[in-house]
């Protein structure tokens, strides 16, 4: 486990057809209900049972452009699994009787991908006068791209970073997603006539209103989510005390998990601390672990929540994987202080005990601090994984888009049209913290809307 | 023919990121000259861009200098000091950067003060050039103190001489201007007249200086922040900086902040997380070459 190797093996042929054969093909399947994008679940594991890959290929394209991306990050033990008939009532994730929907998905995306299945130009030559500026290369910007490539508009995405994929990229580690996935989803945007344009920001380098008189007739806006948030408790900005986005930029994008032949460092500590419960402290954690099993330390990292593990939102397949890696947790823990010496770097984390009150908003109960019971633990290095705040790099100075009261552009839930006309948006810039899946929902979504918009101009 | 796809050369060519001119201005300090059409219409005096010099490169943040919008290029200045500065201290007329992204951070609040003046230590003097020019184009009355360890360091005198209305040049060693700190000069101009607006940059514990100088005087100063960063955007938190008791993200509530609301022991410690790295790779670095 010193290495950033994908640690889920894929199913080869055999396994899928034995997954596959599980399936009772529901008359009424309540699996599509589950899945964000309705992908046809039930026909695609038909095909499969049929060993018809091209059309259980073609089955998930029709509403989903990433199934190996997908198969590999969806939660679908909150969405699909959770929804199969096979799933007992009142269980709050998938049982582990329900069809492995994920696995079957990712097996079909490998197929497709190796075997250079691409969806065909379904391209309305009246539409191939059109350029479409898609801002972002994350799961929303690409899959919004693809879709307005295929009916034949010209796109050019705008990458801030100097290489394409956002989240996926530098967040989600390459032991969850292999480089060579993203790479080949990229790839075929690039073959079917995107344009990438990295190293540029809009909002800064060029406005939207710019983008318009440069010749674009749409925009879509597919920016993410952007600002971490911290705790707000004091010791929060002592050294090796690093936000997740910080800590997975580094290794993820910039691999710092190679220096010094890559020239970005990060620090890793003795005993690591990551406060959160999402998907993103699982990522984090299982870093730090990788880490610290390269740098020789013998593997101590915590992470720590306020609530216990059942009302954490991380994948359960992310959370069980952290443990057989040797990840510990620490439930029901609040953060209070972080305590550092006199170099500045962190030594220690004083928290409180929680316990379990009554639901708050989420539905889930809410964490109580125990009275008296704080306690330290040593922590020389922490990873602050509690959520992000929308970046207002573009919306700061385009004033005609309108924004909620956390920053999110509001946008039309039809159309994705935001109050900007031809200005579209989708993914977290929209939503909050969602999923690759729900980001690639909402960009189809908006593609239909910017083809109906073109084809009125 | 679309005309944008000339301007927006192929990314993997890189012609945008070209390096049109190099000069040495002092010891250790080179100042390059990039080829980045949309960064030079754009950038802002006290805006800076994120570069990376090679593909396994670490993204740096540098003021931007100049910006020339009619020939597309911007200028760098950098100090030898990391690994990263010294790689980018090594290239040549005709190479291209991996990556340069801009502009980046708030640019400098241009208006008519009245007096101002502008304090710059060391590579820190690159900083104050711009913001001088757009302050004297602005119709104020410009000051400014340049200062460095010795004449070998000292850059663009000359340059500063044409724009400010007074120029005074300090050295710790006396090799050329007067012998001191450019807070001593500050010191004594503050006792003559109190200007509207001072603005420093330079070495950290140089501006803190320069804060304690001007809150005895209650003169309202700014400092343009050297945080160490990764994105630039404000995605990763990495330059975040206590300034009045809040945490603000160098890079997207930057770079300039009020210098009596920072608290410099904090950055200070920060800005050195990776001491042991970056001797590390530099030494490895002399050991196999770059």
């Amino acid at each position: 486990m010193k290495d950033f190797e994908e640690v889920i093996m894929g199913y080869l042929e055999q396994d899928a057809l034995e997954e596959a054969s599980r399936c009772i093909q529901c008359k009424n399947p309540t699996c599509i209900g589950g899945c964000p994008v309705g992908i046809d679940i039930k026909t695609f594991i038909g095909w499969i049972k049929k060993k018809n890959y091209d059309a259980a290929y073609a089955t998930i394209r029709e509403k989903n452009n990433f199934p190996s991306i997908c198969g590999r990050v969806c939660p679908a033990e909150y969405q699909c699994r959770k929804a199969c008939v096979f799933t007992k009532k009142g269980e709050p994730f998938a049982s582990h009787e329900s069809i492995n929907i994920n696995f079957l998905e990712r097996f079909i995306g490998d197929y497709g991908a190796h075997g250079g299945l691409i969806a065909t130009m379904a391209g309305a030559a009246r539409l191939a006068r059109y350029k479409v500026a898609v801002v972002g290369s994350g799961p929303a910007g690409l899959c919004c791209a693809g879709e307005l490539a295929r009916s034949g508009i010209q796109v050019t995405v705008f990458e801030g970073l100097h290489k394409t994929g956002g989240v996926l990229r530098y967040g989600i580690p390459s032991f969850r997603l292999p480089r060579d996935v993203l790479d080949f989803e990229i790839n075929l945007l690039k073959k079917l006539g995107v344009e990438i344009q990295t190293n540029f920001i809009v909002g800064k380098a060029q406005t939207i209103e710019e983008l318009f008189a440069d010749g674009y007739s749409a925009v879509f806006l597919g920016l993410g989510a952007g600002i971490p948030s911290f705790l707000g408790i004091p010791g929060e900005n002592l050294c090796n005390i690093y936000s997740a986005n910080e800590f997975l930029t580094r290794v993820n994008l910039m691999s710092a998990n190679d220096f010094p032949k890559h020239h970005t460092p990060v620090n890793i500590g003795k005993h690591v601390v990551v406060i959160g419960g999402g998907n993103t402290a699982m990522d984090a954690a299982r870093v730090a672990i990788r880490l610290q099993h390269a740098g020789g330390i013998a593997p101590d990292t915590t992470v720590a929540y306020r609530r216990t593990e059942l009302e954490m939102p991380a994948r359960r397949l992310e959370i069980e994987h952290a443990k057989e890696e040797g990840v510990t947790f620490a439930m029901l823990v609040k953060p209070e202080e972080f305590i550092g010496d006199d170099t500045g770097f962190v030594t220690r984390l004083r928290a409180s005990r929680c316990e379990l009150g009554e639901p708050d908003a989420s539905g889930r109960r809410r964490p109580v601090v125990v009275p008296g019971s704080t306690f330290t633990i040593e922590c020389d290095l922490a990873v602050i994984a509690v959520g992000l705040g929308a970046n207002r790099i573009l919306t700061s100075v385009t004033p005609q888009l309108e924004t909620d009261k956390y920053g999110d552009v509001t946008v039309n839930p039809e159309t994705m049209e935001t109050s900007m006309k031809g200005v579209f948006a989708g993914g977290d810039i929209v939503g909050g913290e969602g999923t690759v899946i729900e980001a690639m929902g909402m960009a189809k979504k908006a593609a239909a809307a910017i083809i109906v918009y073109l084809s009125h101009l | 023919m679309n005309t944008w796809c000339v301007i927006r050369s192929d990314p993997e060519s890189r012609e945008d990121m070209k390096v049109l001119d190099k000069k040495v201005l002092a010891e250790n300090i080179v100042q390059v000259t990039i080829q980045s059409p949309y960064i030079a219409a754009k950038a802002k005096a006290g805006q800076f861009v994120v570069l990376m010099v090679k593909e396994e490169g670490e993204r740096i943040p540098l003021t931007v200098v100049q910006a020339d919008a009619s020939k597309g290029s911007i200028v760098l200045i950098v100090q030898a000091s990391g690994f990263t500065t010294k790689l980018l201290a090594h290239v040549n007329k005709g190479d291209s950067l991996y990556s340069v992204v801009g502009p980046l951070g708030h640019p400098t609040e241009i208006k008519k003060y009245g007096k101002v003046i502008l304090v710059g230590g060391g590579v820190g003097i690159a900083e104050i050039y711009p913001v001088a020019q757009a302050m004297k184009e602005a119709g104020n009355d410009v000051t400014a103190i340049i200062g460095s360890r010795s004449k070998a360091l000292l850059i663009l005198e000359q340059e500063m001489r044409l724009i400010c209305d007074s120029l005074v040049v300090m050295s710790d060693d006396g090799s050329c201007g007067r012998k001191g700190f450019v807070t001593e000069a500050l010191q004594e101009l503050l006792k003559k007249e109190l200007p509207a607006l001072v603005y420093a940059v330079g070495p950290l514990p140089m501006m803190r200086a320069v804060a304690q100088v001007t809150k005895e005087r209650g003169v309202r100063t700014l400092v343009s922040l050297n945080a160490l960063m990764v994105d630039g955007t404000g995605m990763c938190g990495c330059c975040r900086v206590s300034v009045a008791g809040k945490v603000k993200f160098s890079c997207v509530d930057g770079p300039e902040f009020q210098a009596d609301e920072i608290d410099w022991q904090e950055l200070m410690k920060r800005n050195s997380v990776y001491a042991d790295k970056e001797k590390h790779i530099c030494r490895l670095n002399n050991l196999y070459g770059v």
